[in-house]
């Protein structure tokens, strides 16, 4: 299986790698997936208290050349959005953008519960209650 | 001058070694006859053919060439072996011994077995990779009529104590099977030394073409039948029907001729390459070879790179270098490699395993090169791996409740 040109660019030029200070409030940070599954994703916000825009977002992931893309691609797409705008991505897009193959639509699924982790850190943070999400199968 | 990309998938598959193709070639045009046309030069020269290359077979493993029965390769060899074995000897008893790191085409034979009323026993393996000697031995019943235990593993190379395995079988009157695919041609397998009564085996993981392997039936002390699994025109002594590969044939032939007078130097040099390989990127922390260094083939390695996912680490190369690993990603199934969960490796790092197959045309500088990309790509995708960050954190990976998917 080839993988799209995207996703290569994405694999060898990853954006947004890093870490944001966890213990600042206007962080947060999403850690989801396992050790034993092969994927783990850490995705983090870092949120404009006032106006709600997600001002950085930093990513590591452990996972295959899929992950690694989505996860990049996410980070990508969360900075200027606002947490409303972020809470609506749809892994379907990422697969869409990335031409993920259908082995691969779990990477996605996986990028997605990260933003909304991340998202439900940083309420949970600032007093707001927890956003629930429909339970996905991977 | 270095050739890329480079080949370290040999134990997948092998080129074919051009001396090879040359001895194959007037087989598919001038001389094409049946070796079992019995009444004109065309069948003449084929079976002619057809009988060198069952010499040349035979000598490389230390066998009688009418113990030589060709196949289509290992899987089918497996599969007469086994069934043939359990359906000859029904009368005997219907127990099968095996090991839970044998190769899929012995593993489902095995259950093919148990649907068919046979019982079948897996043994575990060591850390190491080899079966225990005391577990075999205690696992045998009055009804246990074979013993198959392949003769080195696939993925991590490792060669199990024939000798020993076989003196057990022999004791207690048991038959042996072993699966021979990755170890003949490479490192030297003898049948009598070995005390081996069936044994399959394949033209492409020694330099041969695809399509043609044989197995190896023991013929005296004790004389070993088995039940035919393709009916037909009694073809290999009533054991495999079917129009005689010719082409193939002289192919395997002259594969095991080659393996039989350069295995001794090709396994010296590239012994040389895998452990230059291997302790170039043990150097980097958290890495470890998988399987025995004591009991292995000379050609490979499986190391786990730690906290990084195998599938990742081969995109990172795989344009210019074929691995495999043993990541689940990289395979049909979800799971990560069954061989390296059966050594008791968390599946963490049964997904962060690569497989190094060195062959006959590896060069000193591409082992230069996959070092170097393969350390590289490692230090890379580690910078970006939470689970490292963490490690160097010292936070335990086994505290964190994971959210499995």
């Amino acid at each position: 299986m080839a993988y799209s040109e995207k996703v290569i660019d994405h694999y060898s030029n990853p954006k947004n790698v890093g870490t944001l200070d966890k213990s600042k409030t206007n962080v947060g940070t999403g850690l989801v997936g396992a050790p034993e599954c092969g994927d783990v994703m850490r995705l983090q916000i870092e949120v404009d208290d006032a106006s709600g825009v997600i001002t950085d977002a930093k990513f590591k992931t452990f996972g295959c050349g899929s992950a690694i893309a989505s996860s990049s691609l996410a980070t990508e797409w969360l900075k200027g959005k606002t947490l409303d705008q972020a809470v609506a991505i749809d892994n379907m897009e990422l697969v869409e953008e990335l031409n993920l193959p259908p082995v691969k639509i779990h990477c996605s699924v996986l990028a997605e519960d990260a933003i909304k982790s991340a998202i439900n850190d940083y309420r949970k943070k600032n007093g707001l209650e927890e956003l629930v999400f429909e339970e996905r199968i991977h | 001058m270095l050739k890329l990309p480079i080949y370290l998938d040999n134990n997948a598959t092998t080129p074919m070694d051009p001396r090879v193709l040359e001895a194959m070639l007037p087989y598919f045009t001038e001389h094409f006859g049946n070796a079992a046309s019995r009444n004109h030069p065309f069948g003449w020269q084929a079976e002619e053919a057809v009988d060198y290359a069952r010499e040349q077979v035979a000598q490389l493993i230390g066998a009688d060439p009418k113990e030589i029965i060709f196949t289509s390769g290992a899987t089918e060899g497996d599969n007469l072996g086994i069934k043939g074995v359990f359906e000859m000897y029904a009368s005997k008893g219907n127990h099968i011994i095996t090991c839970t790191t044998e190769h899929k085409a012995v593993l489902d034979t095995c259950k093919h077995i148990e649907r068919s009323g046979g019982e079948v026993t897996y043994l575990e393996v060591q850390p190491n990779g080899l079966i225990n000697l005391q577990e075999l031995e205690a696992a045998i019943k009055p009804t246990t009529i074979l013993i198959s235990i392949m003769y080195a593993n696939n993925e991590i190379g490792v060669i199990q104590p024939m000798k020993e395995i076989s003196a057990i079988a022999r004791k207690h009157g048991v038959l042996l099977f072993t699966d021979g695919t990755q170890a003949v041609g490479k490192i030297p397998v003898d049948v009598n030394k070995d005390g081996i009564d069936i044994m399959a085996f394949t033209g492409h993981k020694m330099y041969g073409p695809k399509g043609i392997g044989a197995l190896y039936v023991r013929r005296k002390n004790p004389r070993v039948k088995v039940t035919a699994q393709m009916d037909g025109g009694g073809h290999e002594r009533g054991m495999r029907s079917g129009t005689l590969n010719v082409p193939g044939i002289v192919g395997l032939g002259k594969a095991a001729e080659l393996c039989r007078l350069e295995m001794a130097e090709d396994a010296a040099r590239l012994s040389k390459l895998r452990d230059k390989l291997e302790q170039s990127l043990v150097q980097l922390e958290e890495a470890y070879v998988n399987g025995t260094p004591d009991s292995r083939l000379p050609h490979v390695s499986n190391i786990s790179f730690k906290y990084v996912e195998g599938e990742g680490l081969l995109m990172g190369f795989n344009k210019n270098i074929a691995l495999s690993s043993g990541s689940a990603c990289t395979s049909a199934s979800l799971e990560p490699s069954y061989v390296l969960k059966a050594l008791g490796l968390g599946d963490d790092l049964a997904h962060s395993s690569l497989r190094f197959g060195l062959g006959r045309f590896t060069t000193e500088d591409q082992i230069d090169y996959t070092i170097k990309a393969v350390s590289e790509t490692v230090l890379k995708l580690r910078e970006m791996s939470p689970l490292w960050e963490m490690f160097k954190e010292g936070i335990d990976l086994d505290s964190i409740e994971w959210a499995h998917h």
